[in-house]
């Protein structure tokens, strides 16, 4: 059985499962990244976790500011 | 820090900011030799150089199910327990198994054309393997549907342990039914069947996506977790514009 008969199945294998563990870690990393700056946004806003110190303005005051 | 100290979400993200830049090292040095092994593995007398495609094969079949079957405990986590980490491990999990067992479909397939003359058959476990990727949709979906994260989690729970009857039929169809899969030749009573050139470069691409597994969980939970945070802050917002 020569090995480059099937060199072609062998690679598509190896390039299919690199574009799915690829993707996946990518989309993994990008998430983190997009969910940081969405917190960091809230928290710009003066929205922050009970637990978390709060930024400049009260959320309500600057909620009604906005609006 | 002990184990039951994960179970509070800011502990967590500490512990996962921690361990991730480490795990991903430690992943990267193991695929770097793992890899080097498989190339180096001599080509199977039957199978011929297309035994390399096992090595991604049989990682992805096992990461598949090894998902699943921590989405299961997640949801009784959910379902018994209330843990406040398990809807979050289980909703991180599902597009990880999704990914690899999808890896699992398309290099078996890719085996399959030139070992068995076709691309696909209706075979036992090949069509238990492919149930469980549609499980894993239905699952993402479901996520996606229920807009509340404590009731979907509910939900994905139930289906999930519904969907976990598909493990055993996966793992066992090829001792039940007349398959054209082979039998286990890894995971077995008794020692394998495969000859050590060949294992061990197995294992070792196992072990390798086994860390990248852990990895891209821990990850996926660090934002699942930043995720119910950013949804809780806009619910404050809204309820105080409103």
């Amino acid at each position: 059985m020569e090995a480059t008969n099937h060199m072609a199945f062998i690679v598509a294998a190896y390039a299919a499962a690199g574009a799915v563990v690829g993707g996946l870690t990518a989309w993994v990393m990008l998430d983190y990244r997009m969910q940081l700056g969405r917190l960091a946004d809230l928290e710009k806003r003066g929205f922050t976790r009970r637990s978390a110190p709060a930024l400049s303005a009260p959320p309500m005051e600057q909620a009604k500011e906005e609006t | 820090m002990a184990v039951i100290d994960l179970a509070n979400p800011s502990r967590f993200l500490k512990f996962a900011n921690r361990t991730i830049p480490w795990l991903g090292g430690v992943t990267v040095v193991a695929f770097a030799f793992a890899i080097n092994q498989a190339i180096a593995a001599p080509d199977d007398y039957q199978q011929g150089a297309t035994v390399k495609i096992m090595f991604l094969h049989v990682p992805g079949a096992w990461l598949g199910m090894l998902a699943w079957g921590l989405m299961t405990i997640a949801a009784l986590g959910t379902l018994v327990w209330r843990h406040p980490l398990a809807d979050v491990a289980a909703k991180a999990a599902a597009p990880i198994g999704t990914a690899f067992t999808l890896m699992c479909l398309i290099t078996g397939s890719l085996w399959g054309r030139p070992m068995w003359g076709t691309y696909w058959v209706w075979d036992a476990r090949l069509t238990s393997v492919l149930i469980l990727f549609l499980l894993y949709l239905g699952v993402i979906a479901l996520w996606r549907t229920v807009e509340d994260p404590s009731r979907a989690a509910r939900a994905v729970a139930i289906l999930t342990l519904v969907g976990a009857i598909d493990l055993p039929i996966i793992k066992f169809s090829v001792d039940w039914w007349n398959t054209l899969h082979q039998g286990a030749s890894v995971f077995r009573l008794g020692a394998p069947t495969i000859d050590r050139s060949i294992l061990i470069p197995l294992l070792l691409m196992t072990a390798a996506f086994t860390l990248l597994f852990a990895a891209l969980l821990l990850a996926a939970m660090r934002n699942e977790i930043l995720r119910r945070r950013v949804r809780a802050l806009r619910l404050m917002q809204a309820s105080c514009v409103s």
